[in-house]
């Protein structure tokens, strides 16, 4: 970034199919485990996509301070994960917030933002169906009965349930955030997209240290309905979990959707090195843009727009192409998004794509949404910590047209820097450098 | 060298009106949008009236209106919007070889853009009847088959948020930073403030922004209503929104879509582009209090105010009138009185202040960015606009809320404030560009 406040990472946290901490999800990546079963929270058997990556169980009052434990009546699924993987962010930074200490706090908390990426949080169906029954004659849904029969049955706070902005909300009282709060709405390119804001709000000085990521689950009835419909989720597989999300493979037929939460605690630089905190990396450029596309369920063929991010994010990082070491791309298993993010990747790096590492993550992790970005800035902070990338799962062929060099097999390489890659339906697209700090 | 932030374009589609211009003849007017609700039947609902948009037509703004056909009621406003500001701007819109001479890789957007309704028949119908009630569960096998065969893809892409600012990347060839954020009644506000932030450190040039929403529909007006936030003067929905007074006893349900084209002051100048207004300061803040409640010190709003009175470099003797967040709602109207007593102290009762959701409802994501629009036309004709249905002050709120008339005042510098649940405060400081 153009700064004279840099900006660094010194926490992570993750919660995702492959685990509750960020050594599971690591762990699971390097030995090529996947996330991907079929669907516990609900009987998929009369869907055609029968397949999600779940997280496991947890009881979330155990894990928010004693004076918190009734407001998590309030939560849902998608501020669970993220209060979990803010836990562990905060805790792996050294910080020492409002959450574990109150009395000995480390941190200004007006001096601390907080920026997660988000979605409109699917209610609950079973919790508002008895209303709606109520208010259905034969089966047919009635507005009127509705207002004088289900309205009142609804639980009061409902709607404080579905807002997008209360995954940073609850987080930030536990742990006392008071500065800029922000929920970027981006889809599956939110947690990038909060992570920029994040890290931009640190660099204009308006905060020295800002938890930045995503939250979100998709194993919903609702929600996985709307992504067959648009066809983004796979048909394929139902009895092979494991082998159904295949980024950049011929065999590809459509992603599969999961849940998680991803966290970043970012510093202004001379801030973590003051207070001797361990830097996990550095967050060096940003890049933003938009894939034009009237069928709004497909990537714009070519992906210009995710190519325009990724020269903006070099550009911002002020590197060559040839120091990317390593690509993670969004890589979603739906054929042609893959294609067209495989052409915008070559189309930026040009001759430099031969020498950069692909390592797609969702054949493992599922897509997770607006946690994904934030998963996968966490795995490339693990490879540069270890110098190993792991291999690529399900991709044994690649489909035609992807002119990746993805990795094969695990392998050891001393990685400079990581480009991270997403975009959304809507057509939101961004990319992130990250620069080895080890 | 920072970049300064001016307006060159403003567009608003907003329940009394579907242009700025007649938006702002009628606020001068002392009119109201607000009427019982046609959206939906809501006869049988505790609040039976809103403030709806009226005789809409997205055509009437957009050569490929096609385009558009399955989006959102909001986002069906934004497009509107947008393309009132982008002929304002001179953007050209709805080619892809446009002549303005502007980079769209240096022109972004930035919306507090909201959801659009569920797929009230179908949705309801699907899980109307897979509700098992006497085991107490759902039938997933039955809802499967209801909602696969009767919901619509595209009908359901088009409620996430983030579709808004596609339709307006489609409209407008944008390709510069695309950013969308959702911090419930604070949105377009917040949006506005950071696309301004983007400009000033040079990531972009020009930024379409501001918001756009409609929650008048069963389940939107439900939420509201059961948090026991909506007025339910029903016997007098013009005068329901009373912000101030005494028998304020809720908000009115708004929509719509306004939008700014915010642009650097090198770019305007060398587009030889009309100057509105200049964007001087921005406060951002979380409360970190409760879920349900603005802390009661109204300590984040106060934060944020001061964030904003400093980034703009101003003083608190230095601002000529404050665009309230003024809801109508018995919390919001109390504690925001009290925030501004805090940071303004000597000068709270001599800086003026009013509320404009007395006359267009509150737009919820888009109203941030309608009552901005209002600051610039306040600055632009020195003209305060008034606070309607004020005629029984609340005694403790007791600052020039401006009552029922409008007034002729000298505005050079404005503050505007949004608030939203959650704890979200966003402050903008708006002055006259000299």
């Amino acid at each position: 970034m153009k700064t004279d406040r840099q900006v660094v990472v010194t926490g992570i946290g993750a919660v995702s199919p492959l685990g509750m901490d960020v050594e599971s999800l690591w762990q699971g990546l390097l030995d090529g485990k996947s996330g991907i079963d079929t669907i516990k929270a609900f009987d998929p058997s009369g869907f055609t996509c029968k397949l999600a990556g779940e997280v496991g169980e947890f009881n979330i009052r155990k894990h928010v301070p004693k004076s918190f434990r009734k407001s998590t009546k309030l939560m849902c699924r998608d501020i669970e994960l993220s209060v979990l993987a803010a836990n562990e962010a905060f805790a792996s930074s050294g910080i020492v917030t409002k959450a574990t200490d109150p009395e000995n706090t480390t941190v200004d908390p007006t001096r601390m933002a907080i920026n997660f990426g988000a979605n409109v949080i699917c209610c609950n169906l079973e919790e508002i169906a008895p209303s709606i029954a109520k208010s259905s004659v034969d089966g047919k849904f009635d507005v009127k009965k509705w207002g004088t029969d289900g309205l009142e049955t609804l639980t009061p706070l409902w709607l404080l349930k579905y807002l997008p902005n209360m995954l940073a909300c609850h987080v930030g009282i536990i742990h006392d955030i008071r500065g800029p709060s922000n929920s970027i709405t981006c889809g599956e390119a939110g947690a990038h997209i909060a992570i920029a804001e994040a890290a931009q709000v640190i660099a204009r000085d308006d905060a020295d240290v800002a938890l930045a990521g995503g939250g979100e689950s998709k194993v919903n009835a609702l929600m996985m309905l709307r992504q067959r419909l648009n066809e983004r989720a796979t048909t394929e597989n139902n009895d092979n979990p494991e082998t159904a999300c295949r980024p950049f493979d011929a065999d590809a037929k459509g992603s599969v959707f999961g849940e998680g939460a991803g966290m970043l605690v970012l510093e202004e630089k001379g801030y973590a090195e003051k207070r001797g905190a361990k830097i996990l990396a550095e967050l060096v450029g940003f890049g933003e843009s938009n894939n034009i596309n009237n069928a709004f369920n497909r990537l714009e063929p070519g992906a210009k727009g995710t190519q325009f991010a990724i020269e903006m994010a070099l550009e911002d990082a002020g590197i060559t192409t040839d120091q990317i070491d390593l690509v993670i791309p969004h890589g979603t298993g739906i054929p042609q998004d893959d294609i067209a993010e495989a052409t915008a990747i070559r189309n930026a790096l040009g001759d430099a794509t031969d020498s950069a590492i692909v390592l797609p993550t969702k054949s493992m992790l599922s897509n997770t949404s607006a946690a994904a970005g934030a998963l996968d800035i966490i795995a490339a902070i693990k490879a540069m910590q270890t110098s190993t990338i792991p291999a690529a799962k399900n991709c044994e062929n690649k489909a035609a047209g992807c002119k990746l060099n993805i990795s094969q097999s695990k392998q050891q390489k001393e990685i400079r820097y990581a480009l991270c890659i997403s975009y959304t339906y809507g057509g939101q697209t961004a990319a992130v450098v990250v620069k080895n700090n080890y | 060298m920072k970049e300064r932030v001016v307006i060159t374009g403003m567009g608003l589609v907003c329940p009394m009106g579907n242009d700025v211009a007649s938006v702002w003849q009628g606020i001068l007017a002392g009119k109201n949008g607000v009427a019982n609700t046609t959206v939906f039947d809501a006869s049988t609902f505790p609040t039976k009236f809103g403030a709806e948009v009226k005789d809409y037509d997205v055509r009437n703004f957009t050569k490929n209106p096609a385009l558009h056909e399955n989006a959102s009621r909001g986002t069906t406003f934004a497009v509107g919007a947008t393309a009132q500001a982008c002929k304002q701007a001179g953007i050209e819109i709805d080619t892809d070889s446009p002549s303005d001479g502007i980079d769209r890789r240096k022109m972004g957007v930035y919306l507090g853009a909201g959801e659009g309704s569920v797929d009230n028949v179908n949705f309801f119908n699907a899980v109307a009847n897979a509700w098992d009630d006497e085991n107490n569960e759902m039938d997933w096998g039955k809802w499967a088959d209801v909602a696969f065969s009767n919901m619509d893809a595209s009908y359901e892409l088009e409620q996430e948020p983030q579709m808004t600012g596609g339709h307006l990347a489609l409209l407008t060839g944008a390709r510069g930073p695309s950013r969308s954020c959702l911090t419930a009644c604070a949105a377009s506000t917040q949006a506005i403030g950071e696309a301004a932030m983007m400009i000033r450190s040079g990531q972009a040039d020009i930024m379409i922004s501001g918001g756009a929403h409609s929650m008048i529909h069963p389940l939107g007006v439900s939420g509201f209503s059961r948090l026991t936030a909506l007025s339910r003067r029903n016997d007098s929905p013009e005068t329901a929104s009373r912000p101030f007074t005494a028998s304020r006893d809720g908000f009115v349900l708004g929509e719509g879509g306004a939008i700014v084209i915010l642009e650097s002051l090198t770019s305007a100048q060398k587009r030889g582009a009309k100057i509105l207004a200049e964007i001087s300061g921005f406060g951002s803040s979380n409360d970190a209090f409760r879920v349900t409640d603005m802390h009661e010190e109204a300590r984040g709003a106060v934060q944020a105010m001061k964030a904003a009175l400093k980034d703009a470099d101003v003083g608190i003797d230095g601002i000529d009138y404050i665009s309230t967040h003024g809801t109508s709602t018995s919390e919001n109207d109390s504690i925001e009185t009290l925030a501004i007593k805090t940071v303004f102290k000597e000068h709270a009762k001599d800086t003026p202040a009013s509320s404009p959701k007395s006359m267009f409802g509150h737009l919820i994501g888009a109203t941030g960015c309608a009552e901005l629009i209002t600051c610039v036309m306040a600055i632009r004709d020195n003209i305060l606009p008034q606070t309607m249905n004020l005629n029984d002050p609340d005694p403790e709120l007791d600052l020039d809320f401006i009552p029922n008339k409008p007034r002729k005042a000298e505005v050079n510098t404005v503050m505007s404030e949004s608030f939203g649940f959650g704890g979200q405060n966003n402050v903008l400081i708006i002055k006259r560009f000299e």
